[in-house]
């Protein structure tokens, strides 16, 4: 820490920041536009000008940029210097020279930081008299919307995209005043965190194209703090809702989780809960058709059902722990199902069980970033939990801090950082089957089979410590690997180990255990991460239950509960058919339609994660809250409510209604001792700050009344539940120390857009004022761990097969999502990627689960011969794990013979 | 070949635009003496002589020669990857001693580049040449290829055990590429954005490795000061710096052109006794004494003494000592319009005074020049000078350079302002062809 | 080959140059470093830089379109659009103004019929301005292709544009 002087003040500054941070931490209104908190300082917009003086004596002082100047012991600045304040509001004067003053019309506006940065400086009265340049706008594909002319050449969108995402499809061109910030031509943007654009640009140029085909300001929107459902790395979000919709998804700050970013499929991921595709009533299921019923009707009806036999429940790894509690409390453990089936259900306890035993502590993202060495096991993170790849890019930047550090280069100075550290080694290793996107960022990626890369994880290990098991007839090559990857990670003060469950492979995941407890056995003290397949993975393995091919055996003329789970995903057309034909009856709790609902007797509508309030445990072991924005119209309602009024249909007593989630969330906590601490996810109902409940609007709201005069003119009392602490309504507290998990949306006065953020931290890019985000429920036990020894066979192809690998994506290969429409506009169709050559044009057919399939077949060079990948539930519904398959190739020339006849 | 003494004008004395010295013929005129000396000193002793030879940089900024080297990491060539680099831009207007060094004796400049490699121990040297140099490029790669050929490039030069290459990078426009963190960036095969600092070139340059940026100027002193010694180079000196300058004159002079001469001669002399004088029927109003970005300088500056320090106590600089002279027949506001279009054209981009400040300056010239503008015009260009003018209010030092014109301008030429904004003002709104002329 | 019949975008470039190109990378400490003067070499070759040749271009020096465009969009020298046979670039900066190149540059696009930034309908000229070319002492200075004039006075073009036309044919 550092004592300076900003306008007489003396305040504390942290010694290993700039001036900007300083005064922003401080309390300052400095205005700025080309630093961002996590991208650092390059000095290109002048906008945050201060006077800095040599010393007490020194009068005049000289004008320095803040964001380019390091807080020095005793430094003394002035932000309301004339001097300074004149350069500031004239920086915003030329900036605005160019730009069209089109706020009305600009999705940006209200929450835009060239606004609140332009009312900062006082800028208001328009000098300039000439034309203005303007620009033609490309189309960026469903995510983006881009308005060139709005655009004040900040380069933050590049810095983003490019530098900190390792984008290569946006780029600068031209120069001086004509600079232009786009695509070399017209196409969607390829980088999977686009959206961030978004958020980064302070101005207008890429807003949210979804949001903006349904557009509502900032402050007519409701908010609320959630967290991404779609995969299982816990992002936290807030979600906008206006009318009963929910219009947006916007990045929420979480110091240790997704801090600043999220991934496309996370932001753009929700127009499911909006979709035709939700069930709004009750049903029946008449001749495949979903008929209304009243849902008293329906409840009666499973009363009567449930009355003549046997319950059986199957949970949901996308449902909340309330929801998978209460079924497992409804039908008993013994018969209830984590709704995963083989090998899923045991890798995911597997992977639980070795990061509970194990030495190594389940990494944050926060502390991915910071790795100095890892290695990424058989799996292809940028796909299964993008996220995360994002935060793994950086740990080439965590290489580049070093040289910075030889140079006595802050890292905050970002392109100086950049320029040192170009020639720096990264220090990530990958160990993949497919090319991942994140090959590019590292020393080496390294193309094996999953049993192959698991051997070289075994290998590595003992390369680290002897005292785990060796493997047998590694090739020259792969005992190079394994020994170069050993020496890397030891040379790591903080090594990283990630591998997850894509390949399904127990042996990864046992080899990467293997190689930490080694890392522990020399003193390390190693970081670990499992990507998990479903928001909900963890909690579900760790509530515990049986797997769907366990308690097929159970539900032989039992009445069978399914909790938000489609099962036409995880069983294939003969297994779905032997559970569900089995059961006496079933009954469907979920929010949308799907070929598992279609199939039941009853169906329940439960509420969408943003229509209730809910629990999930994401693979970091983090227990984190959703809350709720929309209130639904009945009989939408949380799936445990609904599990509560079933029981009480049936007349089975030893479930009582909970009055409020609070209260089941605290039987849970206080029966499963591994849930004991999830109260502290996030502050109960009645949460109230300085006496008063928390507010979910803006104090701004307009045309409350309006939006819905076409149906009454009347105020209508403000919706309410008991399950969450935030009020529908404009009315209540709000401020910048409300706890993290609680923040509706930021904004303060003067500062509108996100950016706002800074207010809400302890210090930029650290904690929250209001604490913590979301609870640990697992933790490593410490110790040196143990070794396991179940060293696979090396991958032998097979004449006459083919082994085909699941191909993760972004887009396409995850259940939600891609009921929202820009997500299934921006996944790419589903083809086999074919080891070796085949002709372009050709296709494939071939057998999954029994029924044939006819694909578009590329070849890839990468893969081995006899090897192949496919999307799992793109191309069959169910596959999605490694299978030995035959392949027969039609050639193109056939392929057009066949079409013709047809 | 020029006919001059190389005693008096070492620089230009082996300059032939006709037909350069190939390695063989340079040797016999007194070439590749200075590198054989050197190359038996060590790296250190070589810095320790050209800081004393006080040859100071010829690019504009003027900063210490050796003092620079000194700043570059000591391990030897073949423990660290360095760089040692030649500033050929030459693009700032009224500039045009480079391309005569270049196009009439190019092995010069290989020798001070080999010397100043070896002083700093740096394996590869690149020559940024700027790309309308045709002939320069041409005779430049020509004159690499010889000097390889006979063993000044390469492994082993000379027998001393170092080992040294260089090529050419011709560039592809863009005033700023001459900014040196700017070239580096352009080397490197990107938008030739300026860098911050630090790093310094010396330490984190090139690819990030410790690089030397010097002018085309400078290095070609360097042969001569350790061919003939600090004291002799001193000695070549009118000032307290060291040398000889290239220095001339563009504009209504009778014979405008490059001439070397002591440092520290005067305006006077260079003007009158090498260029002729002004041309019959103009007389001398103004001019900028050392390219486009210097501040301009009145008449009655006409003899002021062109080494460092004078200029800079008048309110200019030296910069490259190459004279820009404005006449009593040219409008001063149609030169500064002209001069800042050139600067706001050749903005990089980066940085918002610079990018969006300086067309704004141009047109507001464009409307006074054409009658169009306003008492409140002049207020904004002054307005503009006093904010965008002083160091650090911008990214690189190409907008200061932007303004000294301007802002020395406004106040010499005021009145010639003032007689354009008397007219009644045309109307408020502003389009066509002057709108646009960024 | 005249710079109208490359429009019909050539997708590869010619062997030779990607042999250069590739040699070049390998030379450089990173291949991107050869970036600008491959450009160049293509722009000398063909007159201009096409999409196909940027892409390709691009691809071998393990650059993005996008990344390699930028830069050919950054400097002055490198055409993403055809020009003519004969590229005149006529200084615009301060020394050739005080001696009057807005005289010559009249007179050379009235000689031509076009304004700057244009080319001739026969696709024989394209006029530029260019920032000062270092042949100040020989105000106005043009440079038409690889040679440089100077001073050129609005009388001369008549001359030098006739010669080239000739020299041409
Ligand atoms: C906008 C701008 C343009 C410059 N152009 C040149 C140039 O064309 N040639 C040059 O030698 N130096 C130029 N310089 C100066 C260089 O940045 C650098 O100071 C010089 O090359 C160092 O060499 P020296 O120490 O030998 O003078 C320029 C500086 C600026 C700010
Ligand atoms: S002053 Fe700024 S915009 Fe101008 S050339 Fe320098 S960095 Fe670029
Ligand atoms: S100003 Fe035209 S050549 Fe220098």
């Amino acid at each position: 820490m550092a004592k300076i002087v900003i306008d007489g003040r003396e305040v504390e500054a942290r010694s290993d920041v700039n001036l900007l941070q300083a005064c922003l931490e401080a309390g300052e209104d400095l205005p700025y536009f080309c630093w961002h908190p996590e991208l650092g300082s390059v000095g290109a917009c002048r906008q945050c000008a201060v006077k800095q003086y040599a010393n007490a004596e020194d009068t005049r002082g000289r004008i320095v940029m803040a964001c380019m100047t390091p807080v020095t012991e005793g430094a003394i600045i002035s932000v309301e210097d004339p001097e300074a304040k004149e350069f500031r509001g004239e920086v915003v004067e030329w900036l605005m020279t160019n730009h069209p003053h089109d706020c009305p019309v600009c999705e940006e506006g209200g929450e835009c930081h060239l606004q609140d940065m332009t009312v900062m400086t006082g800028h208001r009265e328009r000098r300039y008299r000439f034309d203005k340049r303007t620009h033609n706008n490309q189309d960026l594909g469903p995510f983006v919307k881009h308005e060139m002319n709005r655009c004040i050449a900040c380069y933050r969108c590049v810095r983003f995209y490019r530098d900190y995402a390792g984008g290569q499809d946006l780029g600068v061109f031209a120069s001086h005043n004509n600079v232009y910030f786009g695509r070399h031509e017209s196409g969607t943007l390829e980088s999977p965190f686009s959206g961030n654009l978004i958020e980064v640009c302070p101005t207008g140029v890429f807003t949210d194209k979804p949001f903006s085909k349904m557009y509502s300001r900032k402050w007519d929107m409701r908010g609320a703090p959630s967290v991404c459902s779609n995969c299982a790395t816990g992002c936290n979000t807030i979600i906008n809702e206006r009318a009963g919709k929910v219009r947006r998804t916007l990045n929420r700050y979480n110091d240790e989780v997704n801090r600043y970013f999220l991934c496309d499929r996370g932001r753009f991921g929700h127009g499911w809960v909006n979709a035709p595709t939700r069930l709004r009533s009750a049903g029946y299921v008449i001749n495949g058709d979903m008929t209304p019923v009243p849902a008293q009707a329906a409840l009666d009806h499973f009363g009567k059902i449930a009355a003549s036999g046997r319950l059986v429940g199957i949970g949901s790894p996308r449902a909340s722990l309330e929801s998978n509690y209460a079924l497992r409390k409804l039908v008993g453990a013994g018969n209830f199902s984590t709704g995963m089936a083989e090998p899923e259900h045991s890798l995911v306890k597997l992977a639980v069980s070795l990061l509970a035993a194990g030495p190594a502590r389940i990494a944050t993202m926060h502390e991915m970033e910071q790795a100095d060495g890892a290695l990424i096991l058989g799996e292809d993170v940028s796909a299964t939990s993008p996220r995360m790849s994002l935060a793994l890019r950086q740990i080439k930047r965590t290489a580049f801090n070093k040289a910075a550090d030889q140079a006595r280069v802050p890292h905050w100075m970002d392109a100086s950082v950049r320029t040192l550290g170009q020639d720096t080694i990264s220090p990530l290793f990958v160990v993949s089957p497919t090319v991942t996107d994140l090959d590019g960022f590292a020393q080496d990626a390294i193309r094996a089979m999953p049993e192959d890369a698991a051997r070289l994880g075994f290998a590595i290990a003992h390369r680290i410590d002897a005292s785990a098991p060796d493997v047998a007839g590694l090739s020259e090559a792969e005992a190079a690997s394994a020994s170069r990857i050993a020496e890397g990670l030891l040379a790591a003060e903080k090594p990283l180990l990630v591998s997850g469950l894509q390949y399904a492979s127990a042996a990864l995941l046992q080899a990467t255990a293997n190689i930490a407890s080694a890392l522990a056995a020399r003193g390390k003290t190693p970081l670990i991460s499992f990507v998990l397949p479903e928001a909900n993975s963890m909690g579900l393995a760790l509530m515990g239950g049986l797997s769907l091919d366990e308690i097929a055996a159970q539900t032989a003329d039992a009445t069978l509960i399914v909790l938000e789970n489609d099962l036409s995903r995880r069983l294939d057309g003969a297994q779905f058919e032997a559970l569900v034909g089995s059961a006496a009856s079933l009954v469907v709790l979920d929010h949308s339609v799907t070929p598992t609902a279609i199939r039941s007797q009853v169906t329940f509508p439960s509420a969408a994660y943003s229509e209730t309030d809910g629990t999930l445990v994401s693979a970091e072991g983090r227990a984190q809250r959703f809350l709720q924005v929309v209130y639904p119209d009945a009989p939408l309602q949380a799936g445990w409510r609904w599990i509560a009024d079933m029981a009480q249909a049936a007349g089975l007593s030893h479930v009582q209604p909970w009055a409020r989630l609070d209260d089941l969330i605290a039987e849970i906590a206080a029966t499963m001792p591994v849930f004991a601490r999830i109260p502290e996810a996030a502050p109960a109902a009645d949460y109230e700050l300085e006496g008063t409940p928390l507010r979910s609007q803006t104090h701004r709201v307009s045309g409350r009344t309006a939006i819905r005069a076409n149906i009454s003119v009347r105020d209508i009392p403000p919706p309410s539940s008991p399950d969450t602490p935030l009020h529908s309504t404009m009315e209540g507290s709000y401020s910048t120390d409300m706890p993290g998990t609680l923040i509706p949306f930021y904004q303060v006065p003067g500062w509108n857009s996100e950016q706002s953020l800074n207010r809400f931290q302890q210090e930029i890019g650290g904690k929250m004022r209001g604490g913590d985000c979301g609870v640990r429920l697992i933790d490593a036990a410490g110790g040196s761990g143990t070794f396991s020894s179940g060293i696979p066979e090396a991958f032998r192809a097979r004449a006459g097969q083919v082994m085909l690998l699941p191909e993760a994506r972004v887009f396409g290969t995850d259940e939600m999502s891609m009921m929202a429409q820009p997500i299934a506009d921006r996944a790419a169709p589903a083809v086999v990627r074919v080891g070796g050559t085949v002709a372009e044009g050709a296709r494939v057919r071939l057998s999954l689960g029994g029924e044939i399939f006819t694909v578009d077949a590329v070849s890839d060079p990468s893969l081995p011969e006899g090897v192949a990948t496919c999307p799992p539930h793109m191309v069959s519904r169910s596959w999605s794990v490694p299978e030995w398959v035959s392949l027969e190739i039609t050639a193109p020339a056939e392929r057009v013979g066949t079409e013709s006849a047809v | 070949m020029t006919g001059l003494n190389p005693e008096k004008q070492p620089l230009l004395a082996l300059v032939d635009r006709e037909t350069p010295l190939d390695p063989a013929g340079y040797d016999r005129k007194g070439g590749w003496r200075g590198l054989r000396r050197a190359l038996g000193m060590s790296p250190a002793e070589i810095i320790t002589e050209v800081t004393e030879s006080k040859l100071r940089g010829r690019g504009g900024a003027g900063f210490s020669t050796g003092m620079k080297w000194s700043f570059v990491p000591k391990e030897s060539s073949k423990e660290r990857l360095k760089y040692i680099v030649a500033n050929g831009d030459e693009m700032e207007p009224g500039t045009f001693k480079d391309r005569m060094l270049v196009e009439g004796n190019p092995l010069q400049l290989i020798e001070g580049m080999i010397i100043s490699a070896y002083a700093i121990q740096a394996r590869h040297g690149i020559i940024f040449l700027r790309g309308e140099y045709h002939l320069g490029l041409e005779r430049l790669q020509q004159a690499v290829i010889q000097a390889r050929e006979a063993g000044f490039l390469g492994e082993n030069i000379l027998g001393s055990g170092f080992d040294f290459d260089l090529h050419v990078h011709p560039s592809a426009g863009r005033y700023i590429c001459g900014e040196e963190t700017a070239l580096i960036t352009a080397l490197e095969g990107r938008r030739a954005n300026p860098r911050a600092k630090p790093p310094f070139p010396q330490i984190g340059g090139l690819w990030g490795a410790p690089t030397v940026v010097n002018n085309i100027e400078t290095f070609s002193n360097i042969p001569h000061i350790l061919a003939n010694g600090t004291e002799w180079y001193l000695g070549l000196s009118a000032c307290a710096d060291g040398g000889t300058k290239l220095y001339g004159v563009s504009g209504r002079a009778k014979r405008p052109g490059v001439f070397e001469l002591p440092l520290g001669t005067s305006l006077g002399v260079i003007l009158n006794e090498c260029a002729g004088g002004m041309q019959d029927g103009y007389k001398l109003r103004a001019f900028l004494p050392g390219g486009a970005s210097t501040a301009f300088l009145g008449a009655e500056h006409a003899d002021i003494i062109m080494d460092y320090p004078t200029p800079e106590k008048a309110g200019s600089r030296l910069g490259t000592g190459l004279a820009i002279l404005l006449d009593d027949k040219t409008s001063p506001i149609g030169m500064i319009r002209n001069l800042e279009h050139f600067f706001a054209q050749e903005s990089c981009g980066w940085c918002t005074p610079c990018r969006d400040g300086l067309p704004w300056v141009e047109r507001l010239l464009i409307a006074i020049e054409e009658g169009r503008g306003t008492q409140e015009d002049i207020d904004r260009l002054h307005d503009a000078a006093r904010l965008i003018g002083p160091m650090g209010r911008t990214f690189c030092a190409h907008a200061p350079g932007a303004i000294a014109p301007l802002a020395s301008g406004l106040k010499m030429f005021a009145e010639d302002f003032q007689r354009m904004v008397s007219k009644p003002a045309s109307g408020t709104a502003e389009s066509g062809a002057a709108g646009q002329a960024a | 080959m005249s710079t109208a019949e490359l429009t019909a975008q050539d997708a590869e470039l010619p062997k030779d140059l990607v042999d250069t190109f590739i040699d070049m990378a390998a030379h450089e400490h990173h291949p991107r470093g050869a970036a600008i003067e491959a450009l160049r070499l293509v722009q000398e070759r063909f007159g201009w830089i096409n999409d196909a040749h940027l892409a390709h271009t691009a691809r071998i020096l393990g650059m993005s379109q996008a990344d390699l465009d930028g830069i050919a969009t950054y400097f002055n020298l490198l055409f993403r659009k055809p020009v003519g046979k004969n590229v005149v670039m006529l200084c615009d900066s301060v020394s050739c103004y005080i001696m009057g190149a807005e005289q010559t540059r009249e007179r050379l696009c009235r000689k031509l019929g076009v304004k700057m930034g244009e080319t001739t309908p026969d696709g024989e000229f394209t006029v530029l301005p260019i920032v000062c070319l270092g042949h100040c002492d020989h105000a106005p200075a043009m440079l038409v292709g690889k040679d440089l004039f100077g001073p050129v006075r609005p009388e001369d073009i008549d001359g030098i544009i006739d010669d080239i036309r000739a020299r041409k044919k």
